[in-house]
């Protein structure tokens, strides 16, 4: 009995440890970017100083130049548009497609939904350079307009493959009721399945957004002007001026975007993940 | 969950319950099969073409250009065989990079997959405060990579490295001697299999954690019991039967770890002297910065074997996944 306890409060302890220290090594940098935000240059530039406390008091000074000096703002508003149309085109592909596939295509649409979902692990890194010719030849290059067309590649196939999900957890005899009362199927789609769905879809939504914030490579590939950057490129590209950094403002930009997509993503998150799991989980 | 398909007993076909119970068949529903099917084919085809035209066709270019001598600019290019992998091969940047991709790729996982089961194990139970420190633990995975990239670049800096002064402050080194973790290679290579693994070990853990949700909790409790120790139980019991889920992660991992090019691109921009080179950094330096579009697909071709080893992986575990 003894024994028992002192084990149980051991396994108590231990799991306790692994938690902080993970938490700890994994949250860090963005502890670093926070109180590198509010630093004043010379605390951050003079070595003798402890750099885990503030030695000068705190200042606004990186924010004010981030905001009022660099093209920070249009980014944010770049991708903000970027992401609204990439949602709706998402929308627009994915959610007939995943109806289609998971009621009207019998055993073939379970086929190619997994093809589908196939296409979502051809990387932009095998892509990027025909796409590069691709987006030159229909003058998209340099605009926002490249990644707005080109995006939906990545987020339809994963859409597709979440709403089959969700489609698949409706049961049959709803729509059968449905069309029984004189709705057409693609009435009993539009009128009942999808606004039964609709947690569902507002998981492609922030999916989907999220990913458009989060991509690098596209938008680094076909991108070059400020004025048409995206967010993620952005920032480390053009708040680098020559060999000099701003660590600052370049620590306060990378903090403003992160979080709050950050706390968007953790509120869906276990939805993505039963996507991912690929029938390993029942 | 989602691969089910019914292999056994197919269900009776859409609307049939209905007109049965509705007695005399109406008109337009003579053919409901025939009907759905050609409405399912126009609503899943939009998708299908424009996936067809972003992926399939860039994806076929990529082969066409690896044979042939497209740059940037120029108009006519010409079939030149297998000269672009002959002069990759030859060149020691791409075997460079080749063999620091497997290293990057390997290391990484393994590095992810040894935390992220300890971590999920440590998570499994709920407890106060939970949430929160799920939050903490997901920022890595959840925050653009690229901001976070650049918030290691500032942790790791030449002289202001936060590192550095906490190892200048405990005496292992002297001021201005200590380690300049993005600028000698070794130290370089390390650094960026880090923050790679920074990254992914939270998307790992999360994928973990839907999977221990599904091992029923008797056995492990009965081993217990019956006086096995926490190790037996952990080695023989729970490790073994999250061996399908930690397939998942693996996998997965693979593939975002394989094919990325975003940590190294802005951490050390494959240096110091290649020493952080891989195969998709090197195929955007060729083929997008320097122009040379036909090199810089040939080496991207280099990603497609793990690929189609890690689709056919998954492929299979989606059919055993029907089976059972």
């Amino acid at each position: 009995m003894q024994r028992g306890a002192l084990r149980a409060i051991g396994y108590h302890a231990a799991r306790w440890a692994v938690v902080i220290v993970f938490a700890v090594l994994l949250a860090f940098p963005f502890y670093w970017m926070l109180i590198t935000t509010f630093k004043k240059t010379a605390d951050l530039y003079t070595l003798e100083n402890n750099p885990f406390i503030f030695n000068l008091p705190p200042t606004l000074e990186h924010l004010r130049l981030l905001f009022g000096q660099t093209s920070y703002l249009r980014w944010v508003t770049n991708t903000a548009i970027v992401g609204v149309l990439v949602v709706a085109i998402t929308l627009v592909l994915a959610l007939p497609a995943a109806y289609a596939l998971t009621r009207l295509t019998g055993r073939w649409g379970q086929r190619i939904g997994i093809g589908i979902f196939l296409t979502y692990l051809v990387p932009p890194t095998l892509l990027f350079i025909p796409l590069s010719r691709v987006v030159s030849l229909l003058n998209l290059q340099d605009t926002i307009w490249s990644v707005v067309v080109v995006y939906p590649s990545f987020t339809v196939p994963f859409s597709i493959w979440l709403l089959m999900g969700f489609f698949k957890s409706i049961p049959r005899e709803l729509e059968d009721a449905a069309m029984v009362d004189g709705l057409t199927r693609l009435g009993a789609f539009v009128k009942l399945v999808v606004p039964i769905s609709l947690s569902g879809i507002l998981t492609v939504v922030i999916f989907t957004f999220t990913l458009v914030t989060q991509e690098f490579v596209y938008a680094l590939t076909f991108i070059s002007p400020e004025s048409q950057q995206m967010l993620g490129v952005g920032v480390p590209t053009f708040l680098v001026r020559g060999d000099v950094y701003y660590w600052g403002s370049l620590m306060a930009a990378c903090l403003i975007a992160s979080v709050p997509i950050a706390i968007l993503y953790n509120l869906f998150l276990d939805r993505f993940i039963a996507g991912f799991t690929v029938g390993a989980v029942k | 969950m989602a691969m089910k398909v019914e292999d056994h007993a197919p269900p009776p076909p859409v609307g049939m319950a209905a007109r049965s119970l509705e007695g005399p068949r109406v008109p337009w529903r003579r053919t409901p099969e025939g009907r759905a099917q050609l409405l399912g084919i126009c609503m899943f085809s939009p998708a299908v073409l424009y996936l067809a035209a972003l992926i399939g066709v860039p994806l076929v270019l990529a082969f066409v250009y690896a044979f042939t001598d497209v740059k940037v600019g120029s108009a006519s290019s010409h079939w030149v065989g297998w000269e672009n992998f002959r002069s990759i091969l030859q060149s020691p940047s791409f075997r460079q990079a080749l063999v620091n991709s497997f290293i990057f790729t390997i290391v990484s996982q393994v590095l992810v997959i040894v935390g992220s089961t300890i971590l999920s194990l440590a998570l499994e139970d709920k407890f106060h405060g939970r949430g929160f420190v799920r939050f903490l633990i997901l920022l890595p995975w959840v925050a653009p990579i690229s901001l976070g990239a650049i918030g290691w670049k500032w942790i790791l800096d030449s002289l202001y490295s936060v590192i550095n002064w906490v190892l200048v402050a405990l005496h292992f080194y002297k001021p201005f001697s200590a380690p300049m973790w993005l600028g000698e290679p070794h130290l370089a290579m390390a650094s960026v299999i880090l923050v790679h693994t920074w990254r992914l070990l939270p998307f790992s853990t999360v994928i973990l954690l839907a999977g221990l949700t599904a091992i029923p909790k008797d056995i492990p409790e009965a081993a217990e019991v019956d006086g096995a120790g926490f190790w037996r139980i952990l080695f023989q019991i729970n490790i073994p039967m999250m061996l399908p889920i930690i397939n998942v992660a693996v996998l997965f991992g693979i593939i975002f770890t394989f094919t990325d090019m975003t940590v190294v691109y802005i951490l050390t921009a494959g240096g110091p002297f290649d020493s952080t080179q891989v195969l998709p950094s090197l195929a955007f330096f060729t083929g997008i910065l320097a122009g040379d579009l036909s090199q810089g697909a040939a080496i991207s071709l280099f990603l497609v074997p793990i690929l189609v080893i890690v689709a056919y992986l998954m492929l299979r575990m989606a059919h055993r996944a029907e089976i059972t």
